[in-house]
């Protein structure tokens, strides 16, 4: 963990880590980590409120708890960018990370997999396998895509492949 | 296009009856002998052979079957016909996938099912087997369209899905089980699966199905700088399974600033992967015709030409249920496998003409192993004062029980109304 910015690693240190291993195919086991998920969600969640750090909404799209989906957003120059998110939980889950998807970005960076799935391989999967299975979803969106965002958004907004949705309106506007 | 030709001709002929001024006959005849060269390249294309009923040893030009059978022959293979019974599943269409696939083909191998998700892309032309047409069609359906012009006599079953997903897993679990095509067949439905797939989590995903249904498979890779890679036989319970021997974790001093610029392209050669394909292929060949040495692992490494070779034995604290189950099979199975080999033995000995010479001057006799084994450091007995770390995977060893449940009685849908709340504002 050393490298990491000392924020980061306090707001770690707060989300509560999980101890059930199972994955979705494990039947009542998977609904006592899903508990532990959704607690460790709630608590991420609610810590970034009061620290004026909100940064993401995710929820479970079917009742298995396999598909989420929710948004995320990047603060860059003082403005607002925000993009869906949405991943499987896979079938060897815990052992293997859920593949974060930002589908609005596929094809605009080279750090991405087919399908706008963001790169962990470098910066998150090691962490991942060694805190298995202690790491949860909240784990992931803590260390895997904030700091892809933090690294990314700034160089896509930059380089013009994305713009912010006011500008993007108000140039249409003009022209 | 046949027909138009034909008609095309008939009017050439037409015209140069109609014609009277001779002098235009050589060119009538020029243009009929264009035409009739057209129809040849026509017909040479749209060839396509009719499925063969039994392979035959027969050496005509004709018969695609005849250097194969030839194996027989020449006293490699007993029994080559037997590779239609085989059904090989590859899981991943790439670079190594594919190429496997066009050599079981060409082998004749029974039955195919093929697994991927992806599509073709120009990017992958620097690799065998898809041609730059074919961009934008899914790799199943493109490899079916190619594999089945080569080998009609190959029953091909394309599944385009990821395998990683609850659902895909389901799908590929009971396509492998499916046994409609020998219903006799022991076990799943498959005799070998192949992981030709680029990524950790699809491998975990083999390697967890495999595991649960008894399946023997081969791992494949090829490194993401495009100079190695490797062939790896997985037997559940027998030798490691791919999350007995985790990949080495190394979490370096990472942070915002070092992640990499340079993008998630791997390097990726046609030589390497074609090579890879074909130490996978022959290794399927061997294990299902049964013939050689079928290798446990065996690696390539390209820039020093070498071929590191070895053996895993099972990890007892493997992280897979599934394979610490398999473990505990293999491990009770093994009295009776220990007669099997030694009634074997028996046979192999009574059949070898019993060797008589006439003088022994120097006494000398033949011991048998396991009589020398006692002395020997060698076979597995340590010298006095050392003791091996972990325990021999030979016997079954309980796992220590220490695990404890914290059961939480906390509600699902309690905790899923909490944080859509928190969602909400």
């Amino acid at each position: 963990m050393e490298g990491w910015d000392r924020t980061t690693k306090s707001t770690l240190t707060q989300i509560p880590l999980l101890s059930v291993k199972a994955g979705p195919r494990d039947g009542s086991a998977w609904t006592q980590r899903l508990k532990e998920e959704y607690k460790a969600l709630i608590a991420y969640t609610s810590m970034n409120k009061s620290n004026d750090n909100d940064w993401f909404r995710i929820s479970a799209t079917n009742p298995e708890g396999t598909h989420w989906a929710g948004k995320c957003w990047y603060v860059h120059n003082l403005l607002k960018y925000e993009f869906d998110l949405q991943f499987d939980i896979p079938v060897t889950y815990p052992a293997t990370a859920p593949e974060l998807e930002l589908p609005q970005l596929d094809g605009k960076t080279q750090k991405m997999y087919r399908g706008g799935k963001i790169c962990l391989t470098v910066h998150f999967k090691p962490l991942w396998a060694k805190n298995c299975p202690r790491f949860g979803i909240a784990h992931a969106l803590c260390l895997g895509l904030a700091p892809w965002l933090a690294a990314e958004i700034p160089i896509l907004v930059d380089s013009g492949m994305i713009k912010h949705k006011d500008d993007a309106a108000s140039s249409i506007e003009s022209s | 296009m046949e027909a138009e030709l034909k008609n095309l001709l008939s009017d050439l002929h037409a015209l140069e009856d109609s014609l009277r001024d001779p002098t235009h006959h050589s060119l009538i005849d020029k243009m009929r002998s264009r035409v009739e060269r057209l129809s040849v390249m026509e017909n040479s294309r749209v060839v396509q052979r009719v499925k063969i009923k039994d392979m035959s040893a027969e050496v005509v030009d004709s018969n695609p079957y005849s250097r194969l059978m030839a194996l027989q022959r020449m006293g490699i293979v007993d029994n080559y016909e037997r590779i239609r019974e085989f059904s090989v599943a590859i899981v991943g269409i790439g670079g190594v996938g594919s190429v496997a696939a066009e050599m079981l083909t060409r082998c004749g191998i029974g039955r195919l099912l093929l697994y991927d998700y992806d599509k073709v892309e120009l990017a992958n032309m620097n690799r065998l087997f898809f041609r730059p047409e074919q961009a934008g069609m899914t790799k199943t359906d493109a490899a079916v369209q190619t594999l089945s012009d080569i080998n009609p006599d190959v029953v091909l079953e394309s599944y385009t899905l990821n395998i990683t997903t609850v659902q895909g897993f389901e799908t590929f679990m009971s396509s492998l089980n499916n046994k409609s095509f020998r219903p006799d067949k022991e076990g799943s439905g498959v005799d070998l699966v192949l992981s030709c797939v680029d990524n950790y989590e699809a491998r975990m995903v083999v390697n967890q199905a495999c595991n649960e249904l008894s399946q023997t498979w081969m791992e494949s890779g090829v490194s993401e700088n495009a100079v190695s890679g490797h062939i790896q036989l997985l037997v559940p319970g027998e030798t490691a399974c791919f999350a007995c021997a985790p990949p080495l974790v190394v979490a370096s001093g990472v942070d915002e600033r070092t992640l990499k610029r340079e993008g998630v392209c791997a390097a990726s050669l046609p030589t390497t992967m074609g090579v890879v394909a074909g130490l996978l292929v022959q290794n399927t060949l061997k294990y299902l015709l049964k013939f050689g040495n079928v290798t446990p692992y065996l690696g390539y490494n390209a820039l020093k030409d070498f071929f590191p070779t070895m053996e895993m034995k099972p990890n007892p604290q493997c992280s897979n249920a599934a394979c610490l189950e398999k473990q505990k099979e293999y491990a009770l199975a093994k009295p009776a496998r220990d007669a099997a080999a030694r009634a074997k033995m028996e046979v192999e000995i009574s059949l070898e003409p019993e060797c008589l010479h006439e003088d022994n001057d120097w006494n000398i006799s033949v011991v048998d192993d396991s009589d020398v084994q006692v002395s020997s450091t060698s076979s597995g007995a340590l010298p006095e004062g050392l003791v091996f770390e972990l325990p021999s995977a030979d016997e079954f060893q309980k796992p220590s029980v220490s695990e404890e449940t914290t059961n939480t009685v906390d509600d699902l849908e309690d905790l899923r109304r909490q944080l859509e709340a928190l969602n909400a504002d």
